[in-house]
């Protein structure tokens, strides 16, 4: 945990002057799956509240949890529909095939199991949901196949099957040189290299290759909602086009796509998820 | 100032004042737990309920909450209400049943058994001492902590609280456990949960961090299991 990082997220939200605690909150979790000690500290502090109002707002969601959480989260309904349905036994089923309690993480913090009142979709019940996906009709012997999907990681699987999900190859639109980087993988694809710079930093990030997929590793971490300047790391023009993004009106960054020909668009504010592949004046 | 009816007498209070203080002010008593002068009210032991209205409409509100209105019609001692209060402190014995404080109201209500599941618990949830120490001492030390099932008095994370002055008010103002500890300097303590004359906590070497009327006295918590 970075302490600067949490200073930011309230920042972000106006040093929660006008946004309230519990979006502040949200916002860390998003960040690292938990609430430590220490970032509560900190945004008692910078909002000028005290410990004991923030801690009380901790605790009384569900949502936040005050201990580390796996990498999934898998829940279980049981609410009054998938109870009656069998809940309780889909529950104990994960249980006893995680080797955890309900509530907990499994040592090797991928998967936290736990319980909950009602997802909103009773007449497919019993439901069971990981990392947001739901699974219907669920049966004790189909527990274990969705712990594999689980631990496989479920965007692994989707790019699979999702068709909205595909790779692409691009190159710059200056010089027409490959972006593509074959010696690190991200989503299991080759990655886009290209160089950025904010602020005084200058440095590589890589993107992945997946048209829909927002993975990214970078050298260094942008603030959120900071814009971002791209550059082709061969012939070091700066990527830019004339179009704006649709979402937030920073600039888009463009990329030549190989084979198919056309262009990608990607937002250039971080955080931002605007992007849009332009075929157009191809011959398809 | 508004006129209004307490058990049939035309009474007259200010505007802005409850219905427990202008009962009170009248003479006309209203058992409470929760509240305490010059804290604000919170409502939350439902001890001081009285009726208002009339016949279908008549129903149970707490005092410590309401505020007078122009011709209000307020029993404080009608048969609904008094069985009201008798089925609270039937409650409040069956979790607490250790308090002095909660023995003496259900024995003035003539309250001698409970019908609940017995518990040994040693907070009633009132929020008194959290709000002795917001609004009277300025600390915000403790709070409330979880919900429902689970809802706990406390420091937050249980850590010796940075902000607390170790005032002690918290446990001053607490109906249920009665000042545990009477006392900061170990020559000078005398642990009145169980009249024990000589203390564990004396014992340890870290007097000074121990802030007994926060956690359960070893010697005398009755274990809860
Ligand atoms: S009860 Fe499970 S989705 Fe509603
Ligand atoms: S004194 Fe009114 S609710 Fe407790």
């Amino acid at each position: 945990m970075h302490p600067e990082h949490i200073r930011e997220i309230i920042d972000h939200h106006e040093g929660g002057k006008k946004a309230g605690i519990i979006s502040i909150l949200e916002d860390i979790q998003a960040q690292y799956s938990y609430l430590p000690e220490e970032a509560l500290k900190i945004v008692a502090e910078k909002t000028g509240r005290s410990l004991v109002d923030i801690y009380g707002v901790a605790t009384f969601y569900k949502a936040f949890s005050l201990k580390p959480r796996g990498k999934h989260l898998i829940s279980v309904c049981l609410g009054t529909a998938c109870h009656v349905r069998g809940g309780p036994h889909i529950a104990e089923e994960f249980e006893r095939q995680l080797e955890i309690k309900t509530g907990e993480t499994t040592k090797d913090r991928e998967i936290t199991l736990e319980t909950v009142n009602c997802l909103g979709a009773c007449a497919l019940g019993p439901i069971v949901t990981v990392d947001g996906r739901y699974f219907s009709n669920v049966t004790s012997p189909r527990v274990k196949e969705i712990i594999h999907k689980a631990k496989a990681g479920l965007d692994r699987v989707d790019i699979q099957t999702d068709e909205r999900i595909f790779p692409v190859e691009v190159a710059c639109p200056r010089c027409n040189h490959s972006l593509m980087d074959r010696h690190h993988y991200i989503d299991g694809y080759p990655s886009i290299r290209v160089t950025v710079s904010f602020g005084q930093k200058h440095g590589w990030v890589r993107l992945s290759c997946l048209y829909g997929s927002f993975s990214v590793d970078q050298e260094y971490e942008a603030p959120r909602d900071t814009v971002v300047n791209f550059f082709c790391p061969h012939c070091h023009a700066e990527l830019i086009g004339a179009s704006e993004c649709m979402t937030c009106g920073a600039p888009m960054v463009p990329m030549l796509v190989r084979g198919e020909g056309g262009m990608i668009q990607i937002c250039s504010r971080r955080g931002c998820k605007g992007h849009m592949l332009d075929l157009t004046g191809v011959n398809l | 100032m508004v006129t209004l009816h307490i058990n049939g007498l035309e009474v007259s209070a200010e505007e802005g004042t409850t219905l427990l203080e202008a009962s009170r002010f009248y003479g006309f008593p209203i058992p409470t737990l929760c509240h305490l002068d010059g804290l604000s009210p919170y409502g939350a032991c439902r001890l001081c309920v009285v009726e208002i209205g009339q016949g279908a409409n008549a129903k149970l509100v707490t005092s410590c909450t309401y505020p007078v209105e122009e011709g209000l019609q307020v029993r404080t001692a009608s048969s609904r209400v008094v069985k009201a209060r008798k089925m609270i402190l039937e409650l409040f014995l069956a979790s607490c049943p250790q308090s002095k404080t909660i023995q003496d109201l259900a024995s003035s209500y003539d309250v001698r058994q409970q019908r609940f599941k017995q518990e040994h618990d040693d907070c009633i949830l009132c929020g008194r001492c959290v709000r002795v120490c917001e609004e009277q001492m300025a600390a915000k030390a403790i709070g409330f902590r979880s919900r429902g099932e689970k809802r706990s008095l406390g420091t937050p994370f249980d850590l010796k609280s940075e902000v607390c002055r170790l005032c002690g008010a918290c446990m001053y103002v607490c109906p249920a456990c009665q000042l545990r500890c009477t006392y900061t300097e170990p020559d000078k303590a005398i642990c009145g949960g169980c009249a024990n004359l000589s203390p564990p906590c004396l014992e340890k070497n870290s007097f000074d961090d121990m802030m007994c009327y926060m956690e359960p006295c070893v010697a005398c918590e009755i274990k809860k299991d």
